[in-house]
């Protein structure tokens, strides 16, 4: 697999950095070269002890061109529409097996551009050597195979004080005849006070396993403001393995969700970096596991500057079989003073064959900063289930309550009232509670 | 309508009620006092369908009916209520929706339609009235940060709600200042009628005063050990109960 995703690039590094500069080039090679050396990270590695990407990497995956159009494969709008969240009001982005899908998509370029990496690469060389790959040097080899064979993804900037005025749906949906593995390669750089909202969706329409391998690069400029939904509700022969990172000036603000309700092995890395003074991240996580799930987080909070402000708020429910990973660190420099710091991380184990594995890692080199963390593993609460149950409801639909109430609070902060209800159904939908049920 | 024949219950290996016996005819109130320890709340646990406790033997009936076998939401369905003495704080779920989905569990088990919004509203506001309580408490998560007073009146606003035919108070009085005994007692005393019944568990005479019941039971060791009138009541606040358990000696 290794070699053959090597040879997937240095055969075509030609069409990928058609009209990059050298450095573009230099970085893509240097990613491979780096990819090359250290291979697939084991669980031998600390970061990946409890989660084995074997069953990720044994499927033989067609690896076509990165860069060429697919052409006996065809979406239709018949065939999304139930991927989409149809009531809102949203810039749209599709993409099918890794490539720009125009006629399912919504782009502009009217005092903003919403559109993507592939088209970027031509027509915004300039912007794409300032930004590209300048986050994810040091990340991991995932990240830098997904560097040096990047083509296509969104490409969001936004100039300064200017808000986007829609949400931008970004759809990724794999397919075909045989096993397909996709790089998703998303750019956002937002300028001062300037603000955007995605939300993102990973879907396979194929009955073959599919590996999506994505990264994410925002940079978020004094005072910007980002809203980010990661929707992770694909089917069970699905992998999804994604680093996002974002860096953070002064008084920037970033909310990112990540609903993790399906797919059969999820790896996220989620980076946060905040570089100036009274920037503010807001972390929010809701794991569903069942049957033979993975669900991976790793996340990290980098305090860099003084009076920033992260909250952190991560909750699971794993059931039969499943199995999941919390790592949240937390990383607190020096100059980092009047840090305020808050990470939770609350599991409810549902079934004996079920498993978390949860740690909270926090580093803290600043004498002036409020940190805090928790960490739970339980089951249901025994006395509140009887409690509802001495009123008259029955025990499925307490326990469904239960367990809502305790999701809940992992959805504040999504403010639309139809993806909150597309939500709410997907997560009744895993949980098996009658939707008229309502809290 | 509620015959207890006999009652032995255990927890583990420990044996707490040894032998009960109550009967409560529809429309009486009945007093159950006794000190800690006596068995007081297993008897209401037990009553109530709580699974950690092991019936060994006797009887729990209702309406000439076993209900042992019986899940608790299934003994809620007959119209048995129980006011916990620790109500659980659940986050997340507001008082309206935990009392509109318990209200219309229980309408469905006994085959009758959901109450339609309007008239859940009309019948909320009518309890909150009888309480004295505030609209906005409805919005309020279960329990959650609630006061000893609030979370007592909000089991008694779902006791209104609910409209039980067998309420059993397990020390609803205790905690509770002189105020939020009197607003609890008069929420209870609303409910009074021919049909429903209640049962008072409690350490003290005092929500006796306000909640005249027709008999009051000494429970000690898991066991009715004396039975009287509301005079019962004063004489053990006035006396104690070391008196009783010389005479049962």
């Amino acid at each position: 697999m290794n070699d053959r995703l090597s040879a997937q690039y240095w055969l075509h590094e030609k069409e990928l950095t058609a009209y990059s500069s050298d450095a573009v080039r230099d970085r893509r090679r240097r990613a491979m070269e780096l990819f090359e050396a250290k291979g697939f990270p084991s669980q031998r590695d600390e970061d990946w002890k409890y989660s084995s990407l074997k069953p990720v990497l044994s499927p033989h995956y067609a690896l076509n061109s990165p860069c060429a159009a697919l052409e006996d494969e065809h979406l239709e709008y018949a065939d999304i529409k139930r991927f989409l969240v149809n009531e809102l009001d949203a810039y749209r982005v599709v993409f099918l097996n890794g490539r720009y899908t125009s006629w399912l998509s919504d782009t502009t370029h009217q005092g903003f551009d919403v559109c993507t990496l592939s088209s970027a690469w031509k027509k915004y060389p300039e912007t794409i050597e300032r930004y590209f790959a300048q986050l994810t040097e040091d990340l991991g080899p995932l990240a830098q195979l997904n560097t040096a064979l990047a083509w296509d993804g969104i490409y969001v900037v936004v100039p300064d004080n200017v808000v986007v005025d829609r949400p931008i749906q970004l759809l990724s949906f794999t397919s075909g005849a045989e096993p397909r593995a996709i790089q998703v390669r998303n750019l956002v750089v937002l300028g001062v006070n300037s603000q955007v909202e995605i939300i993102e969706r990973h879907q396979s329409l194929s009955d073959q396993p599919t590996w999506t391998n994505s990264v994410d690069e925002a940079y978020l400029a004094e005072g910007a403001q980002l809203r980010w939904v990661k929707l992770q509700h694909d089917g069970p022969l699905a992998s999804m393995t994604q680093h996002t990172r974002i860096q953070q000036d002064r008084s920037s603000r970033s909310q990112v969700h990540t609903i993790s309700t399906g797919g059969r092995f999820i790896r996220n890395n989620l980076d946060i970096v905040l570089n100036g003074p009274g920037a503010e991240a807001r972390m929010l996580g809701l794991t569903l596991g069942k049957g033979k799930q993975l669900v991976d987080h790793h996340t990290l909070v980098d305090h860099r500057a003084p009076n920033c402000i992260s909250h952190e708020n991560y909750k699971g429910i794993y059931d039969e079989g499943s199995k999941g990973v919390f790592n949240g660190r937390i990383y607190v420099h020096r100059e980092a003073q009047k840090t305020d710091a808050y990470q939770q991380n609350a599991n409810l184990v549902l079934h004996q064959t079920a498993e978390v594995n949860a740690k909270p890692q926090l580093e803290i080199f600043a004498d002036d900063v409020r940190c805090s963390h928790g960490c739970t593993v339980g089951q249901l609460d025994e006395d509140a289930l009887f409690y509802l149950r001495a009123r008259g409801i029955r025990e499925p639909e307490a326990r469904a309550m239960l367990m809502l109430a305790f999701a809940e609070d992992a959805l504040a902060g999504i403010d639309h009232p139809s993806l909150n209800a597309k939500l709410h159904k997907l997560i009744a939908g895993k949980l098996g509670v009658d939707l008229t049920l309502d809290l | 309508m509620l015959e207890i024949r006999e009652l032995h219950a255990s927890i583990g290996d420990k044996e707490i009620l040894r032998g009960v016996n109550l009967t409560v005819k529809p429309g009486e109130v009945h007093a159950i006092m006794g000190p800690n320890g006596s068995g007081k709340s297993t008897l209401s646990s037990v009553i109530a369908g709580r699974e950690e406790y092991q019936v060994t033997s006797g009887d729990v009936l209702w309406d000439g009916k076993s209900i042992l076998e019986l899940a608790p939401e299934e003994r809620a369905h007959l119209g048995l209520f129980l006011g916990f003495q620790y109500p659980v704080e659940i986050p997340g779920v507001s008082v309206s929706n935990f009392v509109k989905t318990a209200l219309n569990a229980v309408r469905a088990a006994r085959g009758e339609e959901a109450l339609d919004a309007s008239s859940m509203l009309k019948k909320m506001r009518e309890a909150l009235q009888l309480l004295e309580m505030d609209k906005g408490f409805l919005s309020r998560s279960l329990n959650e940060g609630f006061s000893g007073g609030e979370k007592k009146r909000n089991e008694i606003f779902q006791m209104a709600m609910l409209e039980p035919r067998l309420a059993i108070l397990d020390e609803t009085d205790s905690g509770l200042d002189i105020d939020a005994l009197r607003i609890v007692a008069q929420g209870v005393n609303g409910l009074r009628s021919a049909k429903a019944s209640f049962v008072v568990i409690t350490h003290y005479q005092r929500l006796l005063d306000y909640i005249i019941p027709d008999v009051v039971h000494v429970l000690l060791n898991g066991r009715i050990v004396k039975v009287g009138d509301k005079s019962l009541a004063y004489a053990l606040e006035e006396r104690g109960y070391d008196w009783i358990k010389k005479e049962v000696e």
